[in-house]
């Protein structure tokens, strides 16, 4: 997920697009602005004399009134303030630009932000094909998508810099956020308001495929997870419901129910591990699982202390939770 | 006082003692007598109960220094683990403390005080008298500040140090997500800090309308006196807000109220519109004293008075007012009104408009002098490159689609950078080399000090600009470490080299300001050549400032020489004398036209302020484990400042001797 893209200046989204044409013409307006304001002290300093300290001021100044230097005081503060007025009117329409993206047919989600990672809810018309996943958000590029923004414990900051501005997610409140991928791809984003020891890593992603794969994706998202097969991953599960993992977590379809962290209904199709902070393969699990405190100092999930072998059946077993 | 008797022509008369009255010129007794009234008492006792305004400016002065030093280490170690991705050189717990002790020091310990710390020195001198209003206040202020200040670095010390930002934001920084008491240590420091900013805004206030020598109309007060006052008032608007956050915050952590907590029908973004409606004037609290620098500094350089006097004193003013109607910019992220916010993003916008007033107005100073390139007048030209760099890219913040997209990122880290160092750090050093050799009577080394500009100015360009770039590519604020391969990683090492250049240049600061103590060249009264009052006396000042208060008439007093009456008349009065040499007595002028009012009493040393401070000093940081230490640390305030207050019968003799009738 590294090649993930994360660039203000690289919009890949109506929301971020209207931003980087307004970010061109303000960068354009202020580059001007100050090479001409720098310019003018240049030539001010090349064009007076020099003196020193002992040659007398020069106080010509106090019995008549300078009238050429005014009108150009004048001339150049009026023409800031027009070009702070353009600015403004700038701002404001791209403002409305923002607001008038068309959310018909829009993807509805509800994203909760936690200490450190991203609770992600598909919210469908039929609460039976609604579902859970974390960390990374699927969705059909070119489908305006709306997330509601919620926050479980302190506040955070929805930001994807490719796609859209960032929201706060705020306790006690909601907001909206509506964006639109234009191209598939994989869009990284992260938390954006200090929210703790584990604000660095809190990242998510956010990935655009055409209609039919997100379909594809979505289906196998709403399945609970299966029967794992006799030996190794069914003596995997057994670790996970008898360890500490399944006081946290849910896996659908087995009796590991807690909502404290990620649903890992379907952990092994994601890309990434803790927010993003390791690859998601069998070494980075074990990894994970044996001492988070290593990888995320401050993280809220326990070490699990197990014997190499029950390690590599819980990891055999997660790995087919696909 | 009343009348021309007061009024004196130059040369004084000799009464004889104890009744000695001031007058002009050293070496006289009069001189002599004024000097011994005005001197702090000898000893230790005599420096812990010191009330002259010099003295304590001074000690202000050098623990704001200290503080902005620590500081900067601590962003040193910041950008020392950012240098590389995945550094382990500290961990998520010291960086919090890191980051959070870097904004709190520069924001409460350095950036405010050391403002007001120069304007203590500087305004009684400028304004042609003796002390600061409320010297004892003063003094109280000085250590309130200063105890608020170790106590952080105590907690910082023992490993306790807040980790939740300057801003402190609810719920984080709420009983629930930050037990222990650090954040109670923050708050507390806060309500030190603003205690002693509120009192400093009190005496300058009253100092700068009170005290000016008779002659200094509003009209000819030098422009930095101008700034002072003005961020005096925004001083006392601006930090209740805070004090009543902090205050709220503390009893939500302490007893249990719930001004923030949601679940309780408290609110969250509450803390942020109070915090900010603070946090955003404090921005130009810190920058009006920056112009006030520059406003001193350029016309000195370019040998001519200030262009545009009457606009640029409008302009600060204008500043003042919008600088409260701009806080929610902090908050675009919020899910706020948008029709609101649009208010916002104008006001932000506008109040740049009188700062481009002041910018053109000194160009013009600039282009119309003949120009004297000295090391202050550098660091004034390095504040044009950078902070109208960073006044640019503070309208694209002030707008709120280009604001959600790098709020919170490295691009604000980088714009706050060029804004309060540009605006504020490199006009105070400008400042520190032009008024050094008035406070110690002997100038820093040019050479060092042109090195010293250089290397500030590079290194700080090195180290932030590349901050912006970050911010554009996604890096968001307030991370301890990133990963690799996100394209972030050769910016963090440029900025990171840059900070040693910073480190480097200030290095090169702190050897010439020490070395130029006893290896400077004598600087005379007057070594710029300045025209304001503070250069008509010796440097160092003595006690009493001047031995005879100037009669002023003109903006730029020591250029401008009393005219004569277009019909001959009389000589024009250069000097008031007639205040008592053996005790300490002021003369007080009228707000607008500075006629001769009053004769005021004012006090003597006393170690009470000290005491007092001490015992408020207890009943804060008690109050950060028991609500009880409000009541019972209450009492020894109240005897502090019982003896502070209670009249000496000497010293009541000797002001009812000099008392006259109407």
């Amino acid at each position: 997920m590294m090649d993930a893209l994360h660039d203000v200046l690289a919009p890949f989204g109506p929301q971020a697009g209207h931003v980087r044409g307004l970010w061109t013409l303000t960068l354009a307006v202020c580059t001007v602005v100050f090479a001409a304001v720098l310019a003018a002290l240049l030539v001010a300093l090349l064009r007076a004399q020099r003196a020193g300290a002992e040659s007398a001021p020069d106080l010509s100044s106090l019995g008549r009134p300078e009238p050429g230097r005014r009108r150009s005081v004048i001339a150049a503060v009026a023409a800031s303030t027009l070009l702070l007025l353009a600015l403004i009117a700038a701002s404001i329409f791209t403002d409305r630009a923002l607001a008038r993206l068309s959310t018909d047919g829009a993807l509805r989600l509800e994203v909760t932000a936690h200490q450190w990672w991203w609770e992600v809810r598909y919210v469908e018309p039929q609460v039976a094909d609604s579902f859970m996943t974390a960390n990374e958000i699927h969705v059909p590029t070119g489908r305006p998508v709306i997330v509601t923004l919620k926050a479980d414990d302190v506040i955070h900051s929805f930001w994807v810099p490719s796609l859209a501005g960032k929201k706060d997610l705020i306790p006690g409140r909601t907001a909206t956020l509506n964006f639109r991928a234009d191209r598939d791809g994989i869009y990284r984003g992260q938390c954006a308001e200090f929210c703790g020891s584990q604000h660095a890593l809190m990242a998510f992603f956010v990935l655009a495929e055409p209609p039919e794969r997100y379909a594809a994706w979505a289906a196998a998202q709403r399945r609970t997870a299966g029967e794992p097969a006799e030996g190794q991953p069914l003596r995997g599960r057994e670790i996970f419901m008898r360890s500490s993992c399944a006081m946290c977590h849910a896996i659908d379809g087995t009796s590991a129910q807690a909502v404290r962290g990620p649903n890992l209904t379907h952990l092994a199709s994601r890309g990434t591990l803790a927010a993003g902070s390791l690859a998601n393969t069998p070494e980075d699990l074990r990894r994970w699982i044996a001492d988070p405190q290593q990888v995320k100092p401050g993280s809220y999930m326990p070490a699990t202390r197990l014997s190499s072998e029950d390690m590599d059946a819980l990891v055999g077993y997660l790995q087919t939770l696909r | 006082m009343n009348d021309e008797r007061a009024m004196q022509q130059q040369p004084g008369r000799t009464p004889a003692p104890p009744h000695l009255k001031d007058g002009p010129g050293p070496g006289s007794p009069e001189a002599a007598a004024l000097d011994a009234t005005w001197r702090d008492p000898p000893g230790l006792l005599g420096w812990l109960a010191a009330v002259n305004h010099k003295a304590i400016a001074r000690r202000f002065i050098v623990t704001t220094f200290c503080f902005f030093v620590a500081g900067g280490l601590l962003a040193f170690v910041m950008r020392l683990q950012l240098a590389r991705p995945g550094a382990r050189l500290v961990g998520p717990d010291l960086y919090n403390q890191l980051f959070t002790m870097h904004g709190s020091t520069m924001m409460f310990l350095f950036a405010v005080p050391v403002m007001q710390a120069v304007a203590v020195y500087l305004l009684p001198l400028m304004l042609g008298t003796r002390s600061v209003a409320f010297p004892r206040l003063n003094a109280f202020a000085y250590w309130i500040f200063l105890f608020g200040g170790l106590m952080l670095y105590a907690v910082f010390a023992l490993g306790a140090a807040p980790d939740v930002g300057w801003f402190s934001y609810v719920p984080l920084a709420g009983p629930d997500y930050s037990p222990g008491k650090r954040t109670d240590f923050w708050a507390q420091m806060i309500t030190f800090t603003e205690l002693s900013a509120l009192l400093e805004a009190i005496v300058v206030i009253t100092t700068v309308f009170k005290l000016r020598a008779p002659g200094m109309a509003l009209n000819r007060i030098p422009l930095f006196a101008w700034a002072m006052l003005v961020t005096a008032f925004m001083v006392l608007f601006a930090m209740p807000a805070v004090m009543l956050a902090s205050t709220t915050l503390i009893t939500d952590r302490l007893v249990g109220t719930h001004f923030y907590n949601p679940a309780e029908g408290g609110d969250a973004v509450l803390w942020q519109h109070l915090f900010w409606f603070f946090g955003h004037p404090e921005v130009y609290l810190i920058f009006l004293p920056g112009l006030g620098f520059l406003s001193a500094i350029i016309p000195t350089f370019a040998r001519r008075p200030i262009f545009g006097y009457t606009a640029m004193v409008l302009a600060l003013i204008a500043t003042a007012f919008l600088a409260f109607g701009l806080w929610v910019h902090h908050m675009f992220a919020v899910n706020l009104p948008e029709l609101g916010k649009s208010f916002f993003t104008a006001a932000s916008m506008l109040i740049a408009i009188p700062s481009a007033v002041q910018i053109f107005c000194w160009i013009a100073t600039l282009c119309s002098g003949r120009l004297d390139f000295k090391t202050p007048l550098l660091f004034a030209l390095g504040f044009f490159f950078i902070l109208v760099l960073g006044g640019l890219t503070g309208i694209m913040l002030a707008s709120v689609p280009l604001d959600l997209q790098v709020h919170d990122s490295y691009f604000v880290v980088a714009h706050l950078h060029y804004v309060l160092i540009g605006g504020a750090v490199f006009p105070l050093f400008g400042a520190f080399y032009y008024w050094y050799p008035k406070i110690t009577g002997r100038l820093m080394s040019e050479r060092l000090g042109r090195w010293n500009f250089w290397l500030f100015f590079v290194g700080f360009n090195v180290t932030f600009f590349p901050m912006h770039l970050l911010g554009l590519r996604g890096m968001p604020r307030r991370v301890y470490t990133y990963q690799a391969g996100l394209g972030w990683d050769t910016l963090n090492l440029v900025a990171t080299l840059g900070s040693w250049i910073i480190a480097l240049s200030a290095l090169l600061f702190v050897v010439n300001a020490l070395r130029s103590l006893r290896r400077g060249a004598p600087a005379g009264p007057n070594p710029w050549g300045a025209g304001t009052l503070e250069w008509a006396t010796e440097s160092p000042p003595p006690p009493c400032n001047f031995h005879a208060i100037p009669v002023v008439h003109g903006r730029d007093p020591l250029w401008e020489p009393p005219r004569a009456a277009a019909d001959g008349g009389p000589p024009p009065f250069t000097h008031v004398g007639g205040l008592a040499a053996h005790t300490r007595e002021l003369l007080a002028t009228t707000v607008l036209d500075a006629r001769p009012d009053l004769r005021v009493n004012f006090p003597d040393p006393t170690i009470w302020p000290l005491v007092s401070a001490l015992a408020v000093t207890v009943l804060f940081i008690g109050s950060i484990f028991t609500p009880w230490a409000v009541v019972w640390g209450s009492i020894p305030i109240a005897i502090a400042l019982t003896a502070w207050f209670w009249p000496r019968r000497a010293e009541t003799a000797v002001h009812l001797r000099l008392e006259q009738g109407p």
